[in-house]
């Protein structure tokens, strides 16, 4: 019960910092930030949180399905543009894995030569 | 008497869309493969599910609207996931700064590039920007940038499959061999699914991918409107 009010209280003044911030970036990632820090610093113990954060996490698979039974209704568009969708989907992906494993893989070996 | 319509009413679609997934967990737990994903059986067998019983996309997403509630306390609790994984990073916090920086900026810069040549409309290009961030926070992204949330949510879903089956290979035909590389390129790429391959390759890559989902979630929703603020 505690964690559900933990979270419910973080999420709620990371939506006040979205709005004071013009609402750019959503409330719940300055949650996100928040939750992280609280625990870092010692703010919140882990284990008043734990079980809840536990059971958010294991069952978010569940919580897109709505969004993605929405496919039905957007299925025109999509179909229209599927060429593009899938370019986006194989190539950008590669090329963020390249990006960002060679960035560390790099520096790594410059660390070792020293 | 009014007229009561059960299967229109809002337990019933809940009772729909949880069995759905349920159904999508036990084939999942019994093959253990991605394309068995509890999500997308649970998308195929509800669509179809719908459409015969005469449910319309506005009467479902109402029925469903308690469990997409969920959401944003989810994206919360990644916060405690984040700060679980965080130790794995030991000496590694610059170099693994930089790299999913470069990396979430690359990602909605390649969509963007992808879009402007193979001419998209905009209201697509935006939707598929936080294609590599973990599904609750491009749901976010893309409601607050007023883009389309199921081709978020199909394409978010297909690169976190695309990246798990194809990246292993692709960093080592690339020269990508070191744990913390491989663990992180995954995760940044392929959010919760390519954690899932990562967690096969290593326990540490596994950990500093899952790391990775949460640092570039945080990243990409800076990134994204920043973005569509110069380009518009």
């Amino acid at each position: 019960m505690k964690g559900i009010l933990i979270i419910l209280g973080i999420l709620s003044l990371g939506e006040l910092i979205s709005w004071l911030t013009g609402g750019f970036v959503p409330g719940n990632i300055f949650g996100m930030v928040i939750m992280f820090l609280a625990l870092q610093s010692k703010l919140i113990k882990e284990d008043s949180v734990s079980s809840v954060c536990t059971i958010l996490t294991k069952n978010m698979a569940l919580m897109f399905l709505p969004a993605g039974v929405g496919l039905m209704a957007a299925y025109e568009l999509i179909a229209e543009n599927w060429i593009s969708i899938v370019l986006n989907i194989t190539v950008t992906t590669l090329i963020v894995m390249a990006v960002v494993g060679l960035i560390v893989e790099k520096h790594k070996k410059e660390d070792n030569k020293q | 008497m009014k007229d009561f319509d059960l299967i229109q009413s809002e337990p019933f679609i809940l009772l729909l869309t949880i069995g759905a997934y349920y159904l999508g967990t036990i084939i999942h737990r019994r093959f253990n493969h991605p394309l068995t994903n509890p999500l997308l059986i649970a998308i195929s067998t509800l669509i179809p599910l719908l459409l015969a019983l005469d449910i319309d996309y506005p009467t479902y997403e109402k029925g469903s609207h308690a469990i997409s509630l969920l959401l944003s306390p989810t994206v919360v609790a990644l916060g405690y996931a984040l700060h679980m994984q965080i130790r794995h990073l030991k000496g590694n916090v610059k170099r693994v700064l930089l790299a999913i920086t470069a990396g979430s900026i690359v990602s909605v810069l390649s969509v963007v590039a992808v879009c402007f040549v193979m001419d998209t409309p905009h209201l697509l290009m935006v939707s598929m920007e936080p294609k590599s961030v973990t599904m609750p926070i491009a749901l976010g992204i893309t409601e607050r940038m007023g883009g389309l949330a199921p081709l978020t949510a199909i394409t978010v879903f297909t690169c976190g499959i695309f990246g798990n089956i194809v990246g292993p290979w692709f960093l080592k035909s690339i020269g990508v061999t070191s744990p913390i590389a491989q663990g992180l390129a995954l995760g940044a790429a392929s959010h919760g699914v390519g954690t899932a391959r990562a967690m096969q390759l290593g326990q540490l890559q596994g950990a500093i991918a899952g790391m990775a989902i949460g640092l570039m979630g945080v990243w990409t929703a800076v990134v994204v409107p920043l973005v569509e603020y110069f380009i518009s």
